[in-house]
């Protein structure tokens, strides 16, 4: 071999390596850890607040023990299925139009106003509805709360159902085509079709999105400790539950909020992992 | 004397150059003390196989390679001609669940024994690839002592002047970049850009040097001044040269090996040995259709 | 891509009725998306023009917020110390999750086998999903007890009698503090650094990674040398993003941060705004019209800084991209 005047430097290069290796080691697991440590949190503090009350009364008034959050979950099931049937034409609709229908320019900007939609803070989404309908024409309401929450779930509608058009091969399409069928019902009943369950979990990415949302409502909705079917006045929400519940100086009310974060995450949790595992898995199939 | 020069037919250059390298490497027996001095190593490749996972690329690879001249490795696509190069500096094993059995010796030692180190067999085997990759965040100059400042203690800056223009000057690109040696490396042509890979290689002085198709991604004129370069660095360098050209082949090197793979995809040597033998008169019958154009 | 599918076939000169329709129909939705983005900015701009004719750019550098206007005191709607807060959390949030996303990223991408790497990033990843109000409860209950018991205390004394950084961990640790309110927002825009720069990492061409190799370099070294070199716009970028994440970060921030005191000094340890919290605090207070407008303007202002923060992200990730593309043809 010839003589390498490397000096010692090989295995200070070594070292570095293992070092380089150790650190960003420790920095992963430390992510994972932090987690677990919050999540462990939650369920160690929520679960024992959980019971049948819990979910079917309304809250105490001040400092009473007892009760539940059942006008929450009502109010938030209300509001998210209010938001869903707004937001859901108006993904879908967006995304089949830039997939199927686009033309250059004006496809370009929708796509890129999509972007925006979805990059906005959510507390100013409760700023705008607050300025545009409650101040002048709903008040504090439910119907205000799910128009957040819609503006907040239809971009996350239109990238998912925009990803899983892109995903059905054109074959399909001229194949459908070759056989006379006008251009819309080979959208309507031939691709869509085809994607349903693609589409659904979109749905249900952004319903496990604005499940959590507290900000927009927060401005919207305002809260209730009240059962209320009205949607045209305060409605109560989960998030905003907990969020009065833990900033309150009421032990039993913090240990309510503990319960019901965990619920919440429970819920988004389930959905939104499950999302991602069949997400992964059809992206894997179609490729 | 390039060997491209005066504009000859194909077969005439490439037959004044082979025998002409044949002879070279027939008169000189004294072989062996020019490799001490200033040859780079021979590689003995023996039983050797190749996998990605499950799948088998090579089978019992068994084949010399010599120094002061240049073996080409040809064969038609899928052979197994680019898995066998990858091989030989241990870059095979860098894509995730590849892997090598069999040895590869390289003065006298195996560069996959157990206690080998794959980083440092690579620092004296010099790669070149089939697409110009300069690096983009660095100039010229920065590119051809990256592998300097990898591996040896700092040096004094003129020291690493001299290295970039030893190393430039031996890839004929000393003079079309002198006055711009802090422009960015990607600023070039890409055939420039390929031989500012080479000089790259070289400046850190390996003893061997692979080439995988180095000018698949180069026009005519580019390759022809990349095979010129060859013919020039093989009397300091052992070369290894990957190609799907047979005709680059014939043109730049001295031994060549002929590479198929069977029913099972699993690539072989089928023969090897001088180039004008191989194009002339090959041995084997599947080497004869390969040459003729019947396969691949 | 089907849309040439459908030109191919004549489909797109819209020979059925039905086609027609159609089309109008989801170019109609796609419109109304258009034209919320534009309703947004309008909307905010309209409805804070009265506070901004008033107090111009005295709104961004005064300190003053005081709603109600008596004889002492005239009305003054000064943002500076919820602006102030917000770049302190946000900067703090950044400087503490991007070694530790950077740090992730590459341990997942280049380090770890992929049996490990895969679940490991996927878990990291779970973190966005968690709403932000369960990590204010989180903050509230756990970080801030944990914060003024025991990591402030610590940091004053490591750190207090050292000149500069002294200032920064002076007086009583507070706990729900602009400190407190950084960490959380670390921990949420981790997930967002975290992700983007893996995807940025894995777009670095294998013949970059592969060139740096057959010198002789190691593991380390191709990382150090050629990856991340090539892809430090990238990763800027998505620092980036997860600035404009944390900028417009409300319930977390807004349960930790104390949301009392609007002074403006050096240390972290005092409680403060951020101006999410401040639009989360006080707009059931906006019983005048100026008040109203105030906190528009609020929403206005952090509109614009987070959507500037987007789009230079984007715009640093497509560069990226483009060159990988271009080197890659």
């Amino acid at each position: 071999m010839r003589k390498d005047p490397e000096g010692g430097k090989f295995l200070r290069r070594r070292a570095v390596g293992a070092a380089s290796l150790a650190i960003t080691a420790i920095l992963a697991f430390a992510s994972v850890a932090i987690l677990f440590v919050i999540v462990g949190h939650v369920v160690v503090n929520g679960i024992g607040s959980l019971n049948a009350d819990f979910f079917t009364q309304i809250p105490k008034p001040y400092g009473e023990s007892g009760g539940g959050i059942a006008q929450a979950i009502m109010g938030t099931v209300m509001m998210l299925l209010l938001a869903a049937l707004i937001a859901i034409p108006f993904g879908v609709g967006t995304a089949i139009y830039i997939v199927e229908f686009g033309r250059g320019r004006f496809a370009e900007l929708v796509r890129f106003a999509v972007e925006l939609l979805a990059e906005l803070p959510s507390i100013v989404v409760g700023v705008f509805v607050w300025a545009l309908v409650v101040r002048n024409l709903t008040g504090y309401s439910g119907i205000a709360g799910s128009l957040a929450l819609a503006i907040i779930m239809i971009p996350i509608i239109a990238r998912g159902v925009e990803e899983i058009l892109k995903l059905v091969p054109d074959s399909l399409r001229e194949a459908a085509l070759a056989l006379g069928t006008p251009k819309w019902k080979v959208v309507v009943f031939i691709v869509i079709p085809t994607v349903l369950p693609g589409i659904l979990t979109g749905i249900m990415l952004s319903v496990a999105r604005a499940a959590g949302e507290t900000a927009p409502l927060l401005l919207t909705a305002l809260g209730n400790s009240f059962f209320n079917f009205d949607l045209r006045k305060p409605m109560a929400a989960m998030p905003l539950q907990i969020y009065t519940y833990a900033v309150s100086p009421y032990d039993d009310w913090h240990a309510k909020a503990w319960a019901s974060t965990l619920v919440l995450i429970g819920l988004v949790g389930i959905l939104s992992g499950a999302v991602k595992f069949f997400t992964r898995r059809w992206k894997h199939e179609s490729q | 004397m390039s060997p491209n020069e005066g504009q000859a037919t194909g077969a005439e250059a490439s037959d004044g150059r082979m025998m002409r390298s044949l002879s070279d490497v027939i008169q000189d027996r004294g072989l062996e003390q020019r490799v001490e001095q200033d040859l780079g190593k021979g590689i003995q490749i023996r039983g050797l196989s190749a996998f990605y996972g499950t799948h088998q690329a090579l089978e019992g690879i068994d084949f010399d390679i010599n120094p002061g001249v240049v073996t080409a490795i040809i064969g038609p696509s899928g052979c197994g001609k680019s898995t066998m190069i990858r091989c030989l500096n241990r870059m095979h094993e860098v894509i995730r669940g590849a892997s090598v059995t069999g040895s590869v010796l390289v003065d006298g030692q195996d560069i996959y024994a157990p206690d080998a180190n794959p980083t440092r067999v690579r620092r004296n085997i010099g790669m070149v690839f089939q697409k110009p990759n300069p690096f983009p965040t660095r100039s010229i100059y920065e590119n051809v002592i990256t592998g300097l400042r990898l591996n040896m203690r700092r040096k004094a800056k003129h020291e690493y002047d001299e290295v970039v223009e030893k190393s430039l000057r031996a890839v004929a690109l000393w003079d079309e970049v002198k006055d711009k040696l802090h422009d960015s490396g990607t600023a070039l042509s890409g055939g420039q850009q390929q031989r500012l890979c080479i000089a790259r290689a070289i400046a850190i002085e390996p003893e061997i040097l692979l080439l995988d198709e180095p000018a698949s991604a180069l026009d005519p004129t580019a390759t022809m001044k990349i095979e010129d370069l060859l013919f020039e660095l093989k009397t300091r360098y052992t070369i290894v040269l990957v190609t799907h050209n047979m005709q680059q082949a014939a043109r730049a090197s001295d031994i060549t090996a002929f590479f198929l793979a069977d029913e099972r995809h699993i690539g072989h040597l089928v023969e090897s040995g001088p180039t004008r033998q191989i194009f002339m008169t090959p041995s084997d019958k599947r080497t004869e259709d390969y040459i003729s154009g019947r396969l691949g | 891509m089907s849309r040439s599918v459908f030109s191919r076939h004549g489909a797109a000169r819209a020979a059925d009725p039905g086609d027609r329709v159609f089309a109008a129909f989801v170019a109609a939705m796609s419109s109304v998306v258009i034209l919320l983005v534009i309703g947004f900015v309008v909307l905010l701009a309209v409805d804070s023009m009265p506070s901004i004719k008033r107090f111009g750019l005295g709104f961004l550098s005064s300190s003053v917020w005081n709603p109600v206007e008596t004889e002492i005191n005239h009305l003054n709607f000064g943002a500076l110390p919820y602006i102030f807060g917000t770049v302190v959390t946000s900067v703090l949030a950044l400087l503490i999750a991007t070694p530790l996303a950077l740090g992730s990223a590459i341990f997942v991408s280049e380090y770890a086998p992929s049996w490990l790497g895969k679940p490991v990033s996927f878990i990291i990843e779970l973190l966005v999903a968690i709403p932000s109000v369960a990590y204010g409860i989180w903050g509230l209950f756990v970080l801030v007890p944990f914060m003024r018991g025991t990591v402030e205390p610590f940091l004053q004394q490591m750190l207090g009698n050292i000149p500069i950084l002294g200032a920064l961990v002076a007086g009583p640790p507070f706990g729900q503090d602009l400190l407190t309110g950084g960490v959380v927002l670390s921990i949420m825009i981790l997930p967002t650094i975290l992700s983007l720069s893996r995807e940025i990492i894995a777009q670095v061409p294998r013949l970059q990674k592969e060139g740096m190799l057959a010198l002789g370099a190691t593991r380390w070294e191709v990382l150090s040398q050629a990856i991340l070199p090539y892809a430090r716009g990238g990763i800027i970028g998505a620092a980036m993003l997860g600035l404009a994440r944390a900028i417009g970060e409300t319930m977390a921030v807004t349960m930790v941060i104390g949301n009392s005191s609007t002074k403006i000094g050096a240390s972290l340890f005092t409680p403060g705004y951020t101006i999410a919290s401040a639009i989360a605090n006080q707009f059931t207070e906006a019983d005048s019209e100026i008040y109203f407008s105030a906190i528009v303007e609020l929403g206005l202002v952090l509109l614009l800084v987070a959507s500037v923060f987007n789009i230079a992200s984007r715009f640093l990730v497509a560069q990226l991209t483009k060159r990988t593309g271009a080197s890659n043809a």
